[in-house]
C-alpha cells in the first residue's frame, strides 16, 4: 500500500490500529490460506475464501438448527400417562382445575416425577403460561387449545408469569407452581370439600345440553359413538383422518360442520355461544373417562 | 460555480413547496428528530418507572400506553424513515451521478404523508394513547382495548403510503437515472442497501395496509376474520402483521449497512472486502427475510411444521448478515484507521450488530425461543440490532455527511466523545436486559418481582446517559451550522460521486454530469494522487 | 467514454419514458400486494368453512355481477383501442374512446351500488342476516372488503381516464401517447382484478 498522507487533509490523519484485528485474521488466513506473501493481498485474490466464510456458518447454523429443533419438537410430545390438568386465562387470571374437580386460582399444585399436561385456552385476549424455571412457555389463544407438558423434578414454588401482553394488569397476572412429593400431592388433592370430579360434571353438562340424545348408545339418532374417542383415529366424510384430540373435540362441538365424520350425515347444530371453556373442558374429560 | 441549495430560497414557502431532494431530505431530518425525541421521551419515563416503586411514578394502564407510543413512533416514524428517506433522499441521487430522484412531486408527496400520518399518531397519543403494543395483537386490540386503536391504525397506514412512494421512487431512480458509466457493480453499497430496501417497502408495506385496513373494520363492526367467536383465527392477523413486521427490521437495518459500508473503507483507506458479495449479501437478505416471519410465532399455537422451516429460513437469513460482518472485519485488515467520529460510530454498528444478530440465533433455535420468547431478552436483542444497529449507524451517517448536507465541519472531539458515550451508555442500558431476560422476567411489566430489581437499576442508568449521549449531537451540530469551519468538497478524502461536487451541493447537485469510471471503493488504489 | 456533458441530458424524454413505465409497474406490484391479506384470509375461510362460504356465495346476485364482467371487459377492449389510436395520431377517435370507457366504468358502479343496497337491507353485512352460519359472515366481510377496494380502485381509473378524456379534447393535448399507455396499463389491471374477484365471490357455491 503506498498510501501518500501527504496529500491527506489535516482532518485526516491515518493512525493504524488493526493490530486488535490482525490475530483474529492471521488465524483464518492459517485455516484457509496456505503459502507466504501479503495476506491481504491474498485474502481479497483468493476466490475460495468468502465461499469458505459461507459453508462455516452454514454448518455451525444447521448443526444449532437441528439440535433445538429436535428438543423443540419434544415440547410437542406428552408422554401418554400425563396428568391431565385444565387451564383457562381471563384477564387478569389462571383458573386451573384437576381431574378430579379441585379448582385452584393463580396456582398449580403438581406432584414431583409425573409429567403433566395442561390443556389450556383463554376466555378473552390472548395470554402465555410462562414458568422460567421450567424453561417453558405457551400461548392460550381464545378459540382453540394449546397444550403443554413437563415433569416437576424437585419439590419446590415456581415462578408462574403471563408472558403475552393482555392489558392493564398484565404484570399483576402471576402465580405459582408448587411442585410436591407424590404422597403429599395426593393428601392435597384430596383435601377440602369433596366435589364432584371433572368427568362426572362433563357427563352431566353431557346430557343437559342434549348431547346424550344423539350420542348415547341406544339412540335412534344416527350419531358418531363417542366412548374412547380420544387417540382414536377419526376418518371423514371428505377423504381427511386424523388422530382425535382435545382440539378435534372442541372443535366438533362448535363448528359441527367443519369435520363431519365419514359415514355420518352433517346434523348437528352448533353449541357456539352457549358452553362457557369450563364447560367444554368438563365435556371432553368426559370424554375421556369413557375410554379408560 | 452555483449558489448551493440552501441558498435557493429562505421563506418557509420555499422549503415546504421545494421538489429538491436535497432540502426534501432535510425536511425528514427535521420531521424525524421531533418524532425520535418524542419517542425517547416516552423510554425516559419507562426506565424511570421501572428504577422507582411500582405505580409511583405512572399506573399500568398509562405505562401501557407509553410503551406502545414508545414502539409506535420508533418503528414507523423514526426508523423506518431515518436512513431511507432522510440520508437517502439526499444521497441517493448523488451517489448515481442524477440531478434528482425519478419522481421529484411524489417525493414530497411522500413526506406530506408521513408528516400527516405522524401528527394522526401523535394526535391519538394526545387524546390519550393506544395501549395495544406497537404489535397490535387481536382480540386484545378489537374486542378489549379501550384507547385510540383506530386512529393510531389510520397513522400507520398513512405513514405506510409514504413508504410506499418512496421505495418506488428510489426503484425507479437506481434503474433508470444512473450516471453514464456507472454500472449495477459500481453502485455504492450504499445504494444497494437502498435499493434492496426499497424492494422490502413496496412489497410488504401494502400488506400491512390492507392488515389494518381489516383490524379497523373488526374493531368498528366487529365483523371480522381475527375473531374466534365468528370462526376467524387471531393467529392470521399474526401472520398477516410479521408478513410486514419482520421484513420492516430489514427496512430499518439493510440502509444501515449500506452507511457502515461507506464509512469502514474510507477511513481504513482499504477497498471494501467482497464486494460482489456484500452485494448479493444485501439482495439475499430482503429476499430470505420475506421467508421468516412465523418465527414471531413458536409458542403461538402455530403448526408444529411451521416452526420448523420459519426457524430453519431464520438461520439461513443468518448467513449473509455474518458474511457482512466477516468483510466489513477483513476490509479492516491491515487497514490505515483513523477513529474519527462517524468510523467510532461505523464500528459500534459492527460490534453491536453482531451482538444482535448472535442472540438473533438464540431466538431462532426453537427450543430456546421457547423460553426466551416474550421477556426482556427479546427487548434486548430488537435494541441491539435497532439502536445498537441502525442508530448508531445512522448518526455515523449523519456524522460522516454533514459537510456534505450543511457545508460545516462538526466539531470532532465532541463527535467522539458523544459516539463514546453513547456505545458505552447503550451497553449498560440494553446489556442488563438480556440477562434480566434469560432470567425469565417477561416484557412490557410495569412491576416485577424483586429478583431483577438489580438488573433493572443498571438499565436505568445506563439509560440516563444514552439520554445525554443522543442530546449532545442535537446540540453541536446545531452549533457548528454557525461556527462550525467550512467544509471542502471531500474533507475524508472518499471515493464516491457525492463528493466530487461542492460542499453543499448546488440545487442541480452537479456542475457537469459525473462519469463514473472508476470501481467503487477505489482506496486499495491510493488513489488519492488521481483525484483532481 | 465521452467528456462531461450537460445536464440536461438526465431529462430525457425517453428517460422519462422508461422511468414511467417501470414506476408504474412497481406500482401495480404494490397493489397485487395490498390485495393479499384479503386473498389470504379468503383462502383460510374457504379452507375452514367450505359449506359456509359456498352457501353464502350463492346469496350474491351473480346475473348483476356477470353483466359487470361484461362492462368491465368491454371498457377494457376500449382502453385498449384507445391506446392504439392515440399512437397511430388519431387523437378525437381516442378521446371519444376514453369517453366510453369512463362511463362504462361508471355504469359498472351503479351496478355495484345497487347489489350492495340489497345486500346491506338483507342484512348481509354487517353480517345479522339469518341465512348466515359462521364463516358465511366472514365471506361476506371479505366480498365487502374486496369488491369495496376493487370498487374505490375504479373510481380511480374512472377519473384520471375522464381527465384524460377532458385534456384531450382541446386543440392541443396535454398528454401523449406514452402517458396514456400507463393509463391504460392501470386500467387493464383493475380489470384483471375483477377477473380474479367474480369466480372467487360469485361463482363459488354455484359450480356443480
Amino acid at each position: 500500500m503506498a498510501c501518500s498522507k501527504a496529500s491527506l487533509t489535516p482532518a485526516f490523519r491515518p493512525r493504524p490500529i488493526a493490530a486488535a484485528y490482525r490475530p483474529v485474521l492471521d488465524g483464518v488466513n492459517a485455516i484457509f490460506l496456505t503459502g507466504q506473501g501479503d495476506a491481504t493481498a491474498r485474502l481479497a485474490r483468493s476466490a475460495g475464501f468468502p465461499y469458505a466464510w459461507v459453508v462455516t456458518p452454514l454448518v455451525i447454523f444447521l448443526a444449532l438448527f437441528a439440535w433445538a429443533a429436535a428438543e423443540y419438537v419434544r415440547i410437542y410430545r406428552p408422554p401418554p400417562d400425563a396428568m391431565p390438568v385444565f387451564v383457562v386465562a381471563k384477564q387478569w387470571m389462571w383458573k386451573l382445575e384437576h381431574s378430579n374437580g379441585k379448582r385452584e386460582i393463580d396456582e398449580l399444585h403438581v406432584p414431583v416425577g409425573r409429567p403433566v399436561r395442561l390443556i389450556m385456552t383463554s376466555q378473552d385476549a390472548i395470554h402465555s403460561f410462562f414458568v422460567p424455571a421450567f424453561r417453558i412457555k405457551q400461548d392460550l389463544v381464545p378459540g382453540r387449545y394449546t397444550t403443554l407438558w413437563f415433569t416437576a423434578t424437585r419439590a419446590g414454588e415456581y415462578r408462574l408469569f403471563c408472558a403475552e401482553y393482555c392489558g392493564s394488569d398484565h404484570a399483576m397476572m402471576g402465580g405459582r407452581v408448587v411442585a410436591m412429593e407424590p404422597a403429599q400431592f395426593a393428601r392435597w388433592l384430596e383435601e377440602g370439600s369433596p366435589v364432584a370430579g371433572l368427568a362426572a360434571r362433563g357427563f352431566e353438562l353431557f346430557r343437559r345440553y342434549g348431547c346424550s340424545g344423539c350420542h348415547a348408545a341406544g339412540s335412534t339418532v344416527h350419531a358418531p359413538a363417542l366412548e374412547g374417542l380420544l387417540g382414536r383415529p377419526v376418518q371423514f366424510s371428505d377423504g381427511r383422518s386424523l388422530i382425535a384430540d382435545e382440539a378435534y373435540i372442541r372443535d366438533s362441538i362448535l363448528l359441527p360442520r367443519k369435520d363431519v365424520v365419514a359415514g355420518f350425515d352433517a346434523i348437528m347444530p352448533s353449541f357456539a355461544g352457549q358452553m362457557s371453556e369450563e364447560d367444554l373442558m368438563a365435556i371432553v374429560e368426559y370424554i375421556r373417562s369413557t375410554g379408560r | 460555480m452555483a449558489a448551493s441549495y440552501l441558498e435557493e430560497g429562505y421563506s418557509l414557502g420555499s422549503w415546504l413547496t421545494t421538489s429538491d431532494h436535497k432540502r426534501i431530505a432535510l425536511l425528514y431530518f427535521a420531521a424525524i428528530t421531533a418524532f425520535f425525541f418524542i419517542g425517547g421521551a416516552a423510554a425516559t419515563i419507562i426506565r424511570l418507572e421501572l428504577a422507582t416503586a411500582p405505580d409511583e411514578l405512572v399506573s399500568a394502564d398509562t405505562y401501557n400506553r407509553l410503551f406502545t407510543a414508545h414502539g409506535v413512533i420508533m418503528v414507523w416514524l423514526f426508523l423506518i424513515p431515518s436512513i431511507p428517506s432522510a440520508l437517502g433522499n439526499f444521497l441517493m441521487p448523488m451517489m448515481i451521478g442524477a440531478r434528482d430522484l425519478a419522481f421529484p412531486r411524489l417525493n414530497l408527496a411522500s413526506w406530506y404523508l408521513y408528516v400527516g400520518g405522524g401528527l394522526m399518531i401523535i394526535t391519538a397519543l394526545v387524546l390519550g394513547g393506544v395501549d395495544t403494543g406497537w404489535t397490535f395483537y387481536t382480540p386484545y386490540s378489537t374486542l378489549f382495548s379501550n384507547s385510540h386503536v383506530v386512529l393510531t391504525l389510520a397513522g400507520v397506514f398513512v405513514v405506510g403510503f409514504s413508504s410506499i412512494l418512496t421505495g418506488l421512487n428510489f426503484i425507479v431512480t437506481v434503474h433508470t437515472m444512473r450516471a453514464p458509466g456507472l454500472t449495477w457493480f459500481r453502485l455504492p453499497l450504499f445504494v444497494w442497501a437502498n435499493y434492496a430496501t426499497s424492494l422490502i417497502l413496496v412489497l410488504a408495506t401494502p400488506v400491512l395496509a390492507m392488515t389494518l385496513v381489516l383490524l379497523a373494520i373488526e374493531r368498528i363492526f366487529q365483523v371480522g376474520i381475527f375473531d374466534p367467536a365468528l370462526g376467524g383465527d387471531p393467529l392470521l392477523f399474526q401472520h398477516l402483521f410479521w408478513f410486514y413486521s419482520h421484513p420492516a427490521v430489514y427496512i430499518m437495518v439493510l440502509p444501515a449497512m449500506g452507511v457502515a459500508s461507506e464509512i469502514i473503507p474510507c477511513f481504513a483507506r482499504r477497498r471494501i472486502f467482497g464486494y460482489r458479495f456484500m452485494a448479493y449479501a444485501i439482495l439475499g437478505i430482503a429476499v430470505i427475510g420475506f421467508l421468516v416471519w412465523g418465527h414471531h410465532m413458536f409458542v403461538s399455537g402455530q403448526a408444529v411444521y411451521a416452526s420448523l422451516a420459519f426457524s430453519l429460513l431464520s438461520f439461513l437469513v443468518a448467513i449473509p448478515s455474518a458474511i457482512k460482518v466477516f468483510n466489513w472485519t477483513a476490509t479492516l485488515y491491515k487497514g490505515s484507521i483513523t477513529l474519527s467520529a462517524p468510523m467510532l460510530y461505523a464500528l459500534g454498528f459492527v460490534g453491536l450488530f453482531t451482538i444482535g444478530g448472535v442472540t438473533g440465533l438464540y431466538l431462532a433455535s426453537l427450543a430456546l425461543d421457547v423460553h426466551l420468547t416474550d421477556t426482556y431478552f427479546v427487548v434486548a436483542h430488537f435494541h441491539y440490532i435497532m439502536v445498537g444497529g441502525s442508530v448508531m449507524a445512522y448518526l455515523g451517517g449523519v456524522h460522516f455527511w454533514w459537510p456534505k448536507i450543511s457545508g460545516r465541519m462538526y466539531p470532532e472531539m465532541w463527535g467522539r466523545a458523544a459516539a463514546v458515550l453513547i456505545f458505552f451508555g447503550f451497553n449498560l442500558t440494553f446489556f442488563p436486559q438480556y440477562l434480566v431476560g434469560a432470567q425469565g422476567m417477561p416484557r412490557r411489566y410495569h412491576a416485577y418481582p424483586e429478583e431483577f430489581e438489580l438488573l433493572n437499576a443498571l438499565s436505568s442508568a445506563g439509560a440516563s446517559i444514552l439520554a445525554v449521549g443522543y442530546l449532545l449531537p442535537l446540540v453541536y451540530l446545531a452549533w457548528s451550522l454557525f461556527y462550525g469551519a467550512r467544509a471542502e468538497r471531500n474533507p475524508w478524502q472518499a471515493s464516491g460521486l457525492e463528493w466530487q461536487t461542492a460542499s453543499p451541493p448546488p440545487k442541480d447537485n452537479f456542475d457537469s454530469e459525473p462519469l463514473a469510471v472508476r470501481e467503487p471503493y477505489d482506496y486499495w488504489l491510493t488513489g488519492d494522487e488521481a483525484r483532481p | 467514454m465521452s467528456a462531461a456533458r450537460p445536464l440536461d441530458t438526465l431529462a430525457a424524454p425517453e428517460q422519462r419514458a422508461q422511468a414511467g413505465t417501470l414506476g408504474m409497474w412497481v406500482f401495480l406490484a404494490t397493489e397485487l400486494m395490498f390485495f393479499g391479506p384479503l386473498f389470504f384470509g379468503y383462502w383460510y375461510g374457504r379452507l375452514q368453512f367450505p359449506d359456509a362460504f359456498a352457501a353464502a356465495s350463492r346469496e350474491t346476485d351473480v346475473v348483476l355481477g356477470a353483466a359487470n364482467t361484461a362492462l368491465l371487459l368491454t371498457s377494457s377492449a376500449l382502453m385498449a383501442a384507445a391506446v392504439e389510436a392515440a399512437q397511430l395520431g388519431a387523437r378525437r377517435i381516442a378521446v371519444r374512446l376514453l369517453g366510453a370507457t369512463a362511463a362504462l366504468g361508471v355504469v359498472f358502479l351503479v351496478v355495484k351500488g345497487v347489489e350492495y343496497h340489497h345486500e346491506w337491507q338483507a342484512g348481509l353485512f354487517p353480517g345479522d342476516a339469518s341465512v348466515l352460519v359462521t364463516g358465511g359472515r366472514l365471506f361476506f366481510l371479505l366480498y365487502f372488503a374486496m369488491t369495496g377496494v376493487h370498487a374505490l380502485h375504479l373510481v380511480i381509473g374512472i377519473t384520471v381516464v375522464a381527465a384524460f378524456a377532458v385534456a384531450g379534447a382541446g386543440a392541443k393535448p396535454r398528454w401523449g401517447p406514452g402517458q396514456l399507455g400507463l393509463v391504460g396499463l392501470y386500467w387493464h389491471f383493475v380489470d384483471a382484478l375483477w377477473i380474479f374477484l367474480f369466480p372467487l365471490l360469485y361463482l363459488l357455491g354455484r359450480s356443480g
